[in-house]
């Protein structure tokens, strides 16, 4: 039996990718990081800023995440997202700013302690990717 | 009746306005295909969101606690309305027939004794509405600057609308835009989106079981505000279809009065035409006569 399940994700401008030999996906969930393999039961989750890794037939791609929504069913995942980028197509220049942006973020005494959290993932990530 | 000049010069002027209304059926029909396409595509993600939505909210298990988003402030007492037009005019029906939608709701609230404020996205809609509801329009937003709908402004309004529900300055809110049948069709539409009313676009009532994590209130309050910039995103992408097709139908309208309108100057032209140079024969003729 095959051991492949298909992958959509979209965002709100359009359908980012869809895919139907995927092997295994890594999300970063809220609550960690996630791996989905086939016949995985019905969930839904959502992001934390991070790194969505797909295992497919065709090969291993990374994708930048932000936030989204993750849902499972019937060997079908779906990623709601609105910001996303093929690691491949993001620059050091581009790193750079998002990584700017956050830091200054941060620095705002203001926010709440959940989006703190969420933008101190952002930096450890894009730290990790530079 | 009008002299030669005259009706030569109207002649000019009007075939100058067809090639204008010409030149703008083309851009409206170019931006049409693009905006068309664009709002097809935005649909996979409104639907998914939709039915995530409603998943979560199916499953919910203590509904008095559920989000107020979802559930509403238990009040129904004062209703926002945000009106979403256009930034410019030209364009047929397309404003008047959302204010015209607009206004038979606001006159049904204030009829049932609700108190009703309003947003405007986009100046034309605040410019026909200022002249009666001016006082209970609260904001109004325009996104000039930005060439086509984008998310980034949609979660602007959206921001905003949130941020007044959370101070608790209204309890319903209800958004109006076009939606986007083909070229000809265009439906005014009004579209509850606080408290959310969802609804199965595909009709298959699903009672599957989720895990989540995590939990689903937690889910459900990160989501809600994401569903609203989504629906206001849709109400955008749908509503600048319409707008260019509704300018580019005008339009088309427009080029072809011009045409008819030139056909028939054109005619009294020569006719007036053929009377002076037949008055003219008469008087030599006549001249000759007499000798």
């Amino acid at each position: 039996m095959s051991e492949e399940y298909k992958i959509e994700i979209v965002n709100p401008e359009k359908s980012f990718l869809i895919k139907e030999d995927v092997l295994e996906v890594v999300i970063p969930a809220f609550e960690g990081e996630m791996g989905i393999l086939k016949d995985h039961i019905p969930i839904i989750s959502f992001l934390k800023p991070g790194i969505i890794k797909i295992y497919s037939r065709s090969g291993e791609e990374n994708y930048y995440v932000e936030d989204g929504i993750v849902e499972f069913k019937n060997n079908n995942l779906s990623i709601l997202t609105s910001s996303i980028d093929n690691i491949k197509n993001m620059d050091k220049s581009k790193l750079q700013d998002l990584l700017k942006t956050a830091e200054e973020e941060t620095m705002n005494s203001e926010i709440s302690d959940q989006s703190k959290y969420l933008i101190d993932q952002k930096i450890d990530v894009l730290k990790s990717l530079n | 009746m009008a002299s030669l000049d005259d009706l030569k010069k109207r002649i000019a002027s009007v075939k100058s306005t067809q090639k204008i209304t010409k030149a703008m059926k083309m851009v409206a029909a170019a931006k049409l295909r693009r905006a068309q396409e664009s709002a097809e595509k935005g649909r996979p993600y409104s639907e998914k969101m939709n039915n995530i939505i409603l998943n979560l909210s199916n499953g919910i298990s203590d509904k008095d606690n559920a989000p107020k988003l979802l559930s509403g402030t238990g009040k129904d007492k004062i209703h926002l309305c945000v009106v979403m037009t256009s930034d410019r005019g030209l364009c047929g029906g397309f404003n008047s027939n959302i204010i015209k939608k607009a206004k038979n709701y606001f006159s049904k609230l204030s009829k049932e004794g609700k108190d009703l404020k309003i947003v405007t996205v986009g100046t034309k809609g605040y410019d026909q509405l200022k002249r009666i509801y001016a006082e209970k329009i609260i904001k109004n937003i325009s996104f000039k600057s930005s060439k086509n709908a984008n998310y980034f402004d949609a979660e602007k309004v959206s921001k905003i609308i949130i941020e007044k529900f959370e101070k608790e300055e209204f309890d319903v809110c209800t958004i109006f835009y076009n939606q986007f049948k083909n070229v000809i069709t265009q439906i005014p539409k009004a579209q509850q989106i606080i408290p959310l009313i969802a609804e199965r676009s595909d009709g298959i009532k699903s009672d599957d079981s989720y895990e989540f994590e995590p939990d689903e209130d937690e889910i459900l309050n990160n989501l809600l505000p994401k569903n609203i910039s989504t629906q206001i995103f849709k109400a955008m992408l749908e509503n600048s279809a319409s707008e260019q097709g509704s300018r580019m139908s005008a339009m088309d309208n427009a080029t072809r009065n011009a045409g008819e309108m030139v056909d028939k100057l054109t005619i009294e032209y020569n006719r007036s035409r053929q009377a002076a140079i037949t008055k003219e024969l008469i008087e030599i003729i006549s001249g000759a006569e007499s000798l």
